[in-house]
């Protein structure tokens, strides 16, 4: 696991990725240096998630290559990528419903072995996530929105990653738990995990990211710093609701 | 054993151990009981046995690892099959029980690898589908199987299977303790069949707080995540398939033995959807109700056989309802029933860990 600096951790190249004959995205080419908090934004069907997908595994590619750590992880399974420090919160959070909170934070550490080191690591999330642990016997699927979201980072960190996919975590809910997940994502940021956010909620998202990349039915039409991208008026007139 | 003994109503909760011991009295004094009825009914108890094995290993399918299946039976044939292949007149092969019963539940395992495979990307109603497509498969080719070569012998079926034989001591066999007292032939099978049971209850409680059993649980609450925190899903679910088989093939396997005789026509889709029917009406996702399913959904039609005809003689003077009709209208009657009532089963699937001293007397996290 050596990380040479001088190269990104994640590189996307010519990322093609297809739903039967329809392509979804049509090469893409994304950077993510380790350290960075990094957004993707897009409208509805721009191919944001399915570009997490493929990250993560979950969903096979169509052409081009996914390069992590410097190596390529095309045909790397999903459980294999996870184990390499890759960690998606899918979209809709996919949390295990009928198992408890508890439950649903420890499966995330389901590849591990070290018992220590899970258990300080179970202690690290509840600091983080007060709320959480108010609510550790309780079944998932009775959770607000909200705490479900935070259910969800607090599993895929008891993984340990080294890069972490977040898709749209601020799907749903209400602004001041927006503000709140969005919270918990910059101290994860913070602690030195890489993170690739996906949102809609562009604005917010390019003010808590580094960079950011706009995606445009399944092509990067924009990139630039947050700020950057923020005081772009195509990106404020498409994204932000404002007339240029 | 936790499970059932906190599925007893009222003593469960209050008494663990004396609700403990009343379902081990229960069990053991049964047949009994049922004796004294008459001997079809300890024969019923038998197949009741054999119904909650079924149920048992059709919940870890569906229960635990939330793939529907709709031609479990199938695996049951198999092993049925297998068992008659290799202990009776047919070919002329008489192999030692204890080599048959493991060649059974290993050829159910490897059938339901066989339709694991094709069904890995497929989920709910479509899954459904192609179960019970393959469920009539396997019963279509015990049925024509006869010709041009005869291997399954087509809808006659194959005779004279081998009794169940526990190292020269043969079950079929009346035991003689004394000069004037015999234990009946059904009661041995009764006990074997329960030490089966048993056994299987011991190894499914484990498995379901083992590594695999979460796995499950994650993989049916949401797939894509299961995935997205490093679980190998397709081989959980084909790990779930042949498992459950292999409960179907013993089950088989025990049945051949005990009822002697194996055709095609016990392996009818309306088996499947029985055995089904047990596991939800029990509770889905838990030992305890498929237990209690199977043995309620295995004796209710016995009993109707046993009061409908005289009932209706009494009361209009001639059989009006066939109890075999009544027995399909009572048993969607029940079913709607429960839906509207308790949509969960007789016996809900709780939280394992909702009680942090469950969490740590079962040691599992």
């Amino acid at each position: 696991m050596h990380t040479n600096p001088t190269s990104p951790l994640l590189q996307l190249q010519n990322l093609q990725i297809a739903y039967g004959g329809i392509q979804a995205v049509k090469g893409i080419d994304l950077d993510l240096w380790a350290g960075e908090l990094v957004c993707l934004i897009g409208a509805n069907g721009a191919g944001k998630t399915t570009t997490l997908n493929a990250i993560a595994g979950v969903l096979p590619i169509a052409g081009g290559s996914i390069m992590y750590q410097g190596d390529k992880l095309n045909a790397v399974p999903a459980h294999r990528r996870l184990r390499r420090g890759v960690a998606l919160v899918p979209e809709g959070r996919g949390i295990f419903t009928r198992l408890t909170v508890e439950e649903n934070l420890r499966m995330g550490a389901y590849t591990r072995k070290d018992k220590a080191g899970i258990e300080a690591d179970l202690e690290r999330v509840y600091t983080m996530l007060p709320r959480v642990k108010e609510r550790l016997h309780q079944v998932a699927g009775t959770l607000s929105g909200g705490e479900q979201q935070m259910v969800a980072i607090g599993r895929a960190l008891l993984s340990r990653p080294r890069l972490l996919l977040l898709d749209e975590p601020s799907m749903g809910l209400a602004p001041l738990v927006v503000e709140k997940i969005f919270e918990v994502v910059q101290s994860v940021a913070r602690d030195g995990v890489t993170i690739l956010l996906v949102e809609q909620n562009a604005n917010l998202a390019l003010e808590f990211a580094q960079r950011g990349y706009v995606m445009e039915s399944g092509k990067v039409t924009l990139t630039g710093s947050g700020s950057e991208l923020l005081a772009d008026p195509k990106v404020r007139e498409a994204y932000l609701g404002e007339i240029a | 054993m936790n499970e059932l003994v906190s599925a007893v109503p009222w003593l469960g909760k209050r008494n663990p151990m004396a609700a403990r011991w009343l379902i081990i009295i229960i069990a053991l004094v049964a047949p009994i009981i049922a004796w004294q009825f008459g001997r079809s009914w300890v024969r019923i108890l038998d197949f009741a046995l054999l119904y909650m094995m079924l149920a048992l290993g059709l919940n870890l399918v569906v229960g635990f690892a939330g793939l529907l299946d709709l031609g479990y039976i199938a695996f049951y044939a198999v092993g049925a099959y297998t068992f008659a292949f290799l202990a009776s007149p047919h070919f002329d092969i008489h192999m030692p029980f204890w080599l048959v019963l493991p060649l059974g539940a290993a050829f159910a395992a490897l059938a339901g690898i066989m339709l694991g495979f094709p069904v890995l990307r497929l989920r709910g109603d479509y899954l459904a589908i192609v179960t019970l497509g393959f469920g009539e498969i396997i019963r279509i080719f015990m049925l024509n199987l006869n010709y041009p070569v005869n291997i399954t012998n087509g809808p006659q079926g194959i005779n004279m299977l081998d009794p169940i034989n526990l190292f020269g001591w043969d079950l079929s066999r009346n035991l003689q303790v004394t000069e004037t007292f015999s234990i009946n032939s059904l009661f041995l099978y009764y006990y074997f069949f329960l030490l089966c049971v048993a056994g299987s209850i011991v190894f499914i409680q484990r498995l379901q707080i083992s590594r695999v059993g979460r796995a499950w649980a994650a993989m049916r609450d949401d797939e894509l995540a299961a995935k997205a925190i490093g679980i190998n899903t397709r081989n959980m679910k084909l790990l779930a398939f042949s498992l459950g088989a292999t409960f179907g093939g013993v089950a088989g396997a025990l049945f051949g033995a005990f009822q002697g005789f194996v055709s095609p026509e016990s392996f009818s889709l309306m088996e499947s959807i029985a055995v089904l029917t047990m596991v939800v009406f029990g509770g889905m996702g838990n030992i305890a109700g498929a237990i209690v399913g199977a043995f309620v959904l295995a004796m209710l039609p016995e009993i109707l056989r046993d009061i409908a005809i005289p009932l209706q003689q009494t009361l209009f003077g001639t059989v009006i309802l066939d109890p075999e009709v009544l027995r399909m209208l009572l048993l969607s009657l029940a079913m709607i029933l429960m839906m509207l009532l308790r949509p969960t089963g007789m016996i809900p699937a709780r939280a394992r860990y909702a009680h942090p001293e469950n969490m740590k007397r079962e040691g599992a996290l």
